[in-house]
């Protein structure tokens, strides 16, 4: 037998390419987003205290909850408002 | 008018009728003699009976496919491409009607009055399976991409290397087996399942019939898995942050109905252990579509810290036949009749036993089912995790003979599930973990483990003896986390509704 054919189990889905967001401007405003894991926020407000020192804004954002995607609003809200996202994954 | 007439070489019936049927072409007859044999073959053959003219071949069966006889020789009178006649078999009489219909003559000289055929090649079960894989892709059925490989490769390493499977060996999908497959879904094989996280795959009835086949289902499992995966795939339970947690829940599903039976699996004996084939292969069928097609692999969108064994698949059918205390879990939870079945996925951690050797009263066996219950995740974490109980045959009678029903039991169960404040608050017993101080106000205030009673999932499985029943410990729960969700076997069975 010269070959044998398979079916392709996956969704067969090309990655689709996401361009990183353009490096290099001024970071005014950075959004902190906490993703409801214990102690996230204790991580979080040491960061604020840091970046307030510097001299940067700094937007307090939540996810509802960790188990599931941030909703699309408020990655949008956080794109519009912000330069630039920490996100705190508590462990 | 026209005949074709099909043979094949290692026929003694077409060995015999050859010479006739050449003699009538080269006298010009209109007859096309075409071999379902290959090249050699059809040679040898010529040679052999004395032929002064070689057959044509029925290149890849193409004609033998179309006219599907059940055996050659098979001559049929066409009228203006239509057929109007066929013999198969050698009968003689009946094959010079033929010939005299196409206005030509048999010189049927020596030929018995009757002789059967030889099975067409088309009925060798391989080549069947072959043409019903032609046919579909040919019809749009299967659409999936081929993975050529070569024929010195080995298909199980082969997938392996390409990371298509959980780390087990796999059975090759090749186009006949997801074909027969497919046979045991009435739906559209393009109908979609589920759109599954973390990347946007469409599960079509045939990826998971493909996934279906690598997991080492036999077909009366296809409907089964199918249910599993519209149920992971509804929004409310949360695959995508279960197949990405850390903790080491996976979907676990209860399988509660007659189909149980059809698709071979069993509730009793080891009923979430090894052994069965249907109850092992569903559930590694849905965890292989879940990576496959949804796109999580372990160590990379599957964080996991330590997974566990149950993660390659976690599936049981309930017991639901007179000894049950109630009826089944997809009943009683998504409202099935009882000649339904219902398969209920639920995101939770491998099982442990819970033991009481002396209750003999339903309060009694409840509250010391609590007690383990109570155990799941933390004994100080409350409310955000849900729990399955599964009970087993010598609990169950406890229940059954009381007349409890799972409403009961579960209420029992959340009641003696509460805990003082003050032991599991934090630092309490020079533990850090624990309720957070400023909700406690009062020490001695009980605290449910549970959201409510019916956050405890009764199931009903397991061998005659032994007083033992399993805990599930499910996963973050409810609105934060994911919701148990059942799906109708019955509506992958038939056909869609359009």
């Amino acid at each position: 037998m010269d070959f044998i054919d398979l079916l392709d189990p996956t969704a067969e889905r090309d990655p689709v390419g996401r361009p990183l967001a353009p490096r290099g401007g001024e970071i005014r405003r950075i959004a902190l987003l906490d993703i409801h894991k214990p102690r996230g926020d204790v991580f979080l407000d040491e960061l604020e205290l840091l970046l307030q020192a510097e001299g940067i804004d700094v937007a307090r954002t939540a996810k509802p909850t960790f188990t599931k995607p941030a909703p699309a609003d408020l990655r949008r809200e956080i794109a519009e408002s912000c330069d630039a996202v920490i996100e705190a994954l508590a462990d | 008018m026209e005949l074709v007439a099909l043979v094949k070489h290692d026929c003694p019936t077409c060995d015999q009728l050859l010479p006739a049927l050449t003699a009538a072409a080269q006298r010009g007859a209109p007859l096309r003699i075409l071999s379902q044999s290959g090249e050699r073959e059809t040679s040898e053959q010529a040679a052999r009976v004395g032929l002064t003219m070689i057959p044509e071949l029925d290149v890849d069966l193409a004609l033998s496919e179309r006219l599907d006889p059940d055996a050659v020789p098979a001559v049929v009178l066409f009228d203006g491409g239509a057929e109007t006649d066929r013999v198969e078999g050698l009968q003689r009489d009946r094959l010079i009607e033929l010939f005299e219909a196409a206005g030509a003559t048999l010189d049927a000289g020596d030929l018995p009055a009757m002789r059967p055929g030889c099975a067409s090649v088309t009925r060798d079960p391989a080549v069947a399976a072959a043409i019903a894989a032609r046919r579909a892709r040919a019809e749009g059925r299967i659409r999936s991409r081929i993975l050529r490989i070569g024929g010195l490769e080995d298909p199980v390493e082969a997938l392996y290397d390409r990371g298509l499977t959980d780390g087990l060996p796999v059975v090759p999908p090749t186009p006949e087996r997801v074909v027969a497959m497919l046979e045991h879904s009435a739906r559209d094989p393009q109908d979609v399942v589920a759109v599954l996280p973390p990347y946007g795959g469409i599960a079509t009835v045939e990826k998971v019939a493909v996934n279906a086949v690598m997991a080492g289902c036999a077909g009366p499992e296809l409907p089964i898995v199918l249910a599993a995966v519209e149920a992971v795939g509804r929004e409310d339970f949360a695959l995508h942050g279960l197949l990405a947690t850390t903790h080491p829940a996976g979907p676990v599903l209860v399988v509660s109905g007659p189909y149980v039976e059809q698709a071979g699996m069993r509730a009793e004996v080891n009923a979430l252990g090894q052994g069965c084939r249907a109850t092992l292969c569903t559930g590694r069928a849905l965890q292989l579509t879940v990576r496959n097609v949804g796109g999580g692999r372990p160590g990379v969108e599957d964080r996991a810290t330590h997974g566990s064994p149950a993660k390659v698949g976690f599936s049981f059918a309930e017991r639901l036949d007179a000894g049950a205390p109630f009826g089944g879990l997809a009943q009683d939870r998504a409202g099935l009749a009882a000649e339904e079945t219902g398969v209920t996925a639920f995101a939770g951690e491998a099982p442990r036993l819970v033991a009481d050797q002396l209750a003999r009263d339903p309060e009694s066996l409840a509250a010391s089912l609590a007690e383990g219950l109570e155990q799941v995740s933390s004994i100080r974490f409350r409310l955000a995790f849900d729990a399955m109980l599964v009970l087993g045959p010598e609990h169950g009678r406890v229940f059954r003979e009381a007349g409890w029903s799972r409403a009961q039991l579960q209420l029992a169960l959340h009641q003696a599930s509460h805990r003082p404040a003050g032991e599991i608050v934090r630092g309490a017993g020079g533990i850090a973990e624990g309720l957070d101080p400023a909700w406690v106000t009062d020490p001695a205030f009980p605290v449910a483990k549970f959201a409510s009673p019916d956050r405890i999932l009764i199931a009903y499985a397991g061998g005659d003896a032994g007083l033992f029943s399993m805990v599930i410990g499910g996963w973050v729960s409810g609105e934060i986390g994911s919701a148990p969700r059942t799906a109708r076997v019955e509506d992958w069975l038939r056909p869609g509704r359009s």
